[in-house]
């Protein structure tokens, strides 16, 4: 019996213009020929050219995509681990400190962490450079994805874990071989989220990067500062996009899989009635 | 009852010289404060169709994961095969369990669920295949072997959970609620599956259920738990015939129960249970003091009623009807003594067409013989 | 052993990289400035033992604070900044709930894509979302041109490097954390409850109210926290949209980091910052709780 309104429509239109049209203003202007950006002088792709020719750019993309390739990888390990010890360890002495110290990154302000990890890292006399960003983008990353993987964990039957004991595995064998294929696609999309976030943050690279390595945020901020710029605009819209084509794919992809699996079920109800 | 009929009666808890497969000693479990298994000892044997019975909370899950090895007992001990099992953790017990939930593993294969257990245990892949293909043929599986478990019916899982669990022929196999996610036709039929494959198979059933019927018609004994305690162990027919209480009278099926004072005299006891109302004749060996207070327990099948006073009764007490209950095979008669002590009556309906007899309001008489109830302290 | 490793390897990681940094944050702040490398005294000298130790202690005072508290300055940013997180979000749940109602209204067929275009914004980047704002915002941005074109004003109007400019910031980038939140409870409440209502006499609205607003206000209050505390700690939308003249306390401690280098004073702002964060997120932590309790 849920109406949809003139309300609602409108409330949608409205809502989904205001999330996108900025964007696709940004992807428009990035085929604009003028180096104005308010002024339409006409249809160009030079501002990609351009991009594609500055060393600095790349550079930055190169050390931001290892930076995130790593950092979200022992994030993904380290946060699972994490995740599994908060659902299954029940009581350990400073569980209390633990889960404080896995939720209190996701609402610490980024200047603050940003801050206090740089201190760490003057204190014991680390250069600063990929290394250092690797590891404060781990660490607020594993937090992220052990916030996921806690939360699959907690709807996972036990029983099903039960089951492989119960069958001769060891726990180690049981997490292998059961836990952790069930749970893979929490753990994709933690790690999705651990890349994405790295590849996404300026502050705490701001405070961790050295002068010998820098990221692509950190580059954009400092042009983006001066005023809007017609290479910023291109860079943008190859990052939008590609953003795009992977989320539609991924819910295009999960939604047949739903429809599958509900078609398997029904056939296979028929099939018994 | 049925599965003893046509061989030599399976009994050997009656055999002193039998060695229990299973032995819980003085086995008591606590969580925190609570209770949930309260200094238990009970014998299990090879070959038993075991049920453990009672309402949810009575500790009868806690039992069943204590075999398994996802518990370990507070104090106690728990043998299998004239050894302790406590120290064992659940992946080395000769002890496999089929789950109320079935936890078929969704990711893999019909094959692969049922191979898992012996994967583990590693042996010639030629060998694993030649028992995964009985297993699918002893529960007609064959067809299914490649699909995923959300693609058969749930019937289906439930067999595919047996196959898993006897794949790696068990000492033991606990089965936790097996048909509790099953309509209650399929239910049936499957009873009488569990039991073929039992009997195929050889091997030793621990079965958990709330359901009575279910645990009266698949187990050879039963065992009826209340608040962590065995109230009572026996065959089915014994647990319906020859309660030991009023708990486990109450429990399985329905019951008359009249409460009174006893006057002994031989085996005989006479019971007044209201005044002005004729005492009830039953008989007992057991012993009861004059003017004790007892509970006379008769299920309504056994009591039958008639217009007349019937002269061949020792028991016979005249009331008025108050329901009738037509269930289609039987009717179920509330008659309501002077007293206000209502005796429910079960009428088989034998013929299709007949006329009924009784109405609402009619003054009938129920009657009894001296042997159809049973006299139990209170 | 086993669950120790498991338990060991991400505690110590936590507690070295998460744990041990804020520490010293709260000790610098108690630290004086100096001309030296790194910018602050006292040193910590552990060769000279328990004496180091003792020294070091009795040299940490709340100079900073004391500065701190006053220098109007700092006193004004966090105010400044209080406000501004309290509007937007104000702003963001009024935007956001009907946006999150209107999803729950949709067809079912359509709910996915719905949820999938609120979720799309989150994976792309902060920065240029943010970024491209100052675009359509400028003096000569596409809002005043198009303004202008329609003969609504005159004169320009001038929106970027206010404080509107980061209402408008805010709300744009943290729409989809309280949408989100919002949208989860509203799915959830059973039509039912509405039909009943209405059966019982309420009007359209007045069952809205009575019946739809409550049951969502879980949603409703989470939702706001995920505005709300990101917002009170935010720096790249004031560095890019505010101008000079929004102060916000992210701003404020990045510049004494980076333009002053005065790290004892920005490691006081950062702990005042985190004392202010605290009540919120005790809040946010407890709303979540009695939300997972009522889910059972």
């Amino acid at each position: 019996m849920r109406r949809f309104s003139w309300f609602n429509a409108t409330a949608l239109t409205l809502g989904f213009a205001f999330l996108y049209l900025p964007m696709l203003v940004l992807i428009f202007y990035s085929f604009n020929k003028s180096k104005l950006v308010t002024v339409w002088a006409g249809f160009s792709t030079q501002w990609y050219g351009e991009l594609f020719r500055n060393e600095a750019f790349l550079d930055a993309a190169i050390n931001t995509l290892k930076v995130a390739v790593i950092s979200s990888t022992i994030a993904t390990v380290l946060g699972t681990m994490a995740a599994y010890v908060l659902i299954r360890s029940g009581r350990f002495a400073g569980r209390t400190l633990f889960s404080g110290m896995i939720y209190a990154p996701l609402v610490m302000p980024e200047v603050i962490t940003g801050l206090s990890l740089l201190l760490l890292f003057i204190g014991i006399g680390l250069d600063r450079g990929i290394l250092t960003i690797v590891l404060a983008h781990t660490t607020f990353a594993m937090c992220y994805v052990s916030v996921v993987v806690s939360s699959r964990l907690m709807t996972f039957d036990r029983s099903l874990e039960e089951a492989a004991l119960d069958l001769g595995c060891s726990a180690f064998e049981a997490f292998r071989l059961v836990t952790l294929p069930i749970i893979a696609p929490a753990v994709i999309s933690g790690w999705l989220l651990a890349f994405t976030l790295s590849l996404d943050d300026l502050v705490i690279a701001s405070f961790t990067a050295g002068p010998s390595a820098t990221t692509l945020p950190i580059k954009i901020f400092s042009a983006v500062r001066l005023g809007v710029s017609p290479e910023i605009n291109a860079l943008s819209t190859i990052m939008i996009s590609v953003v795009a084509v992977g989320v539609i794919s991924a819910s295009l992809i999960s939604k047949r899989a739903a429809v599958q699996q509900k078609r398997d079920e029904q056939a296979a109800d028929r099939a018994a009635g | 009852m049925a599965q003893n009929g046509n061989k030599q009666v399976f009994s050997p808890w009656t055999d002193p010289s039998a060695k229990p497969l299973i032995q819980f000693k003085n086995v008591t479990k606590k969580f925190g404060e609570f209770v949930a298994i309260d200094d238990l000892s009970i014998d299990i044997f090879e070959r038993e169709f075991f049920a453990l019975l009672g309402p949810s909370g009575c500790g009868k899950t806690t039992l069943m994961r204590m075999l398994a090895g996802f518990e370990t007992p507070t104090t106690g001990t728990i043998l299998l095969s004239g050894q302790d099992i406590s120290p064992i953790p659940p992946n080395k017990r000769a002890v496999n369990m089929m789950f109320q939930s079935y936890a078929l593993f969704p990711h893999l294969s019909i094959w692969d669920n049922i191979a898992f257990g012996l994967r583990r245990e590693g042996g010639s892949k030629d060998a694993i295949a030649a028992r995964v293909e009985d297993m699918l043929r002893l529960t007609r599986l064959t067809k299914f072997a490649r699909r995923k478990p959300h693609q058969i019916s749930g019937g289906q899982r439930q067999r595919v959970a047996l196959a898993r669990s006897l794949a790696k022929a068990p000492k033991l196999l606990l089965l936790d609620e097996p048909l509790g996610a099953l309509d209650k036709k399929l239910r049936q039929d499957t009873q009488f599956e569990l039991m073929d494959i039992q009997e195929k198979t050889g091997t030793t059933f621990v079965i958990v259920t709330h359901d009575q019927e279910e645990a009266m018609t698949v187990a050879s004994r039963v065992a009826v738990m209340d608040e962590g305690r065995m109230i009572q162990v026996d065959t089915p027919d014994r647990i319906y015939e020859a309660p030991n209480s009023v708990y486990v009278a109450d429990f399985i099926g329905e019951v008359n129960i009249i409460q009174g004072s006893a006057s002994q005299s031989g085996d005989t006891v006479d019971i007044t249970f209201a005044e002005g109302q004729p005492t009830i004749r039953g008989t007992t060996d057991k012993k009861f003091a004059n003017g004790e207070k007892i509970a006379f327990a008769i299920r309504p099948e056994k009591v039958s009623i008639s217009a007349e006073k019937p002269d061949d009764m020792e028991n016979a007490l005249q009331g008025k009807i108050l329901d009738i209950a037509y269930l289609g095979n039987i009717s179920t008669y509330h008659v309501e003594l002077p007293n206000g002590q209502i005796i429910k009556s079960q009428i088989a309906n034998t013929r299709r067409i007949s006329r009924r007899i009784f109405t609402w309001e009619d003054t009938v008489w129920v009657s009894f013989t001296d042997t159809a109830g049973i006299l139990l302290k209170v | 052993m086993k669950r120790f490793t498991l338990i060991f390897i991400p505690y110590i990681w936590l507690a070295a990289l998460f744990l041990v940094p804020f520490l010293i944050v709260v000790k610098i702040s108690l630290s004086d400035t100096a001309l030296a490398i790194p910018p602050y005294k006292p040193a910590l000298d552990l060769a000279q033992g328990w004496a180091g130790l003792m020294a070091f202690l009795g040299d940490l005072d709340f100079e900073n604070f004391t500065f701190l508290a006053e220098d109007d300055l700092y006193w004004k940013a966090y105010l400044s900044s209080l406000k501004i997180a309290t509007i937007s979000t104000i702003l963001t749940l009024l935007i956001g709930y009907p946006i999150a109602y209107s999803m729950t209204r949709a067809a079912e067929e359509w709910r996915p894509t719905l949820l999938m275009l609120i979720i799309l914004p989150f994976w792309t980047s902060f920065l240029i979302r943010v970024y491209s704002w100052m675009g359509i915002l400028g003096q000569e941005g596409l809002l005043n041109q198009l303004l202008l074109w329609l003969h609504v004003i005159s004169e320009p109007l001038k929106i970027m490097n206010t404080p509107t400019a980061v209402y408008i910031g805010i709300v744009y980038t943290y729409l989809p954390f309280l949408v989100l939140p919002i949208y989860a409870a509203l799915d959830k409440l059973d039509d039912n409850l509405l039909e009943a209502a209405e059966d019982l006499g309420c009007s359209r609205f007045k069952a809205f109210w009575l019946v739809t607003i409550p049951l969502s206000m879980n949603g409703i209050v989470a939702g706001c926290f995920l505005v709300f505390i990101p917002a009170l700690g935010e720096f790249v939308i004031p560095s890019l949209l505010g101008g000079s003249q929004t102060l916000m306390i992210g701003k404020v401690l990045w510049e004494e980091f980076f333009s002053n280098r005065d790290w004892p004073v920005a490691s006081a702002v950062a702990v005042i910052l985190l004392l202010i964060l605290i009540i919120p997120i005790i809040l946010f932590q407890r709303n979540q709780q009695k939300q997972r309790e009522s889910e059972g």
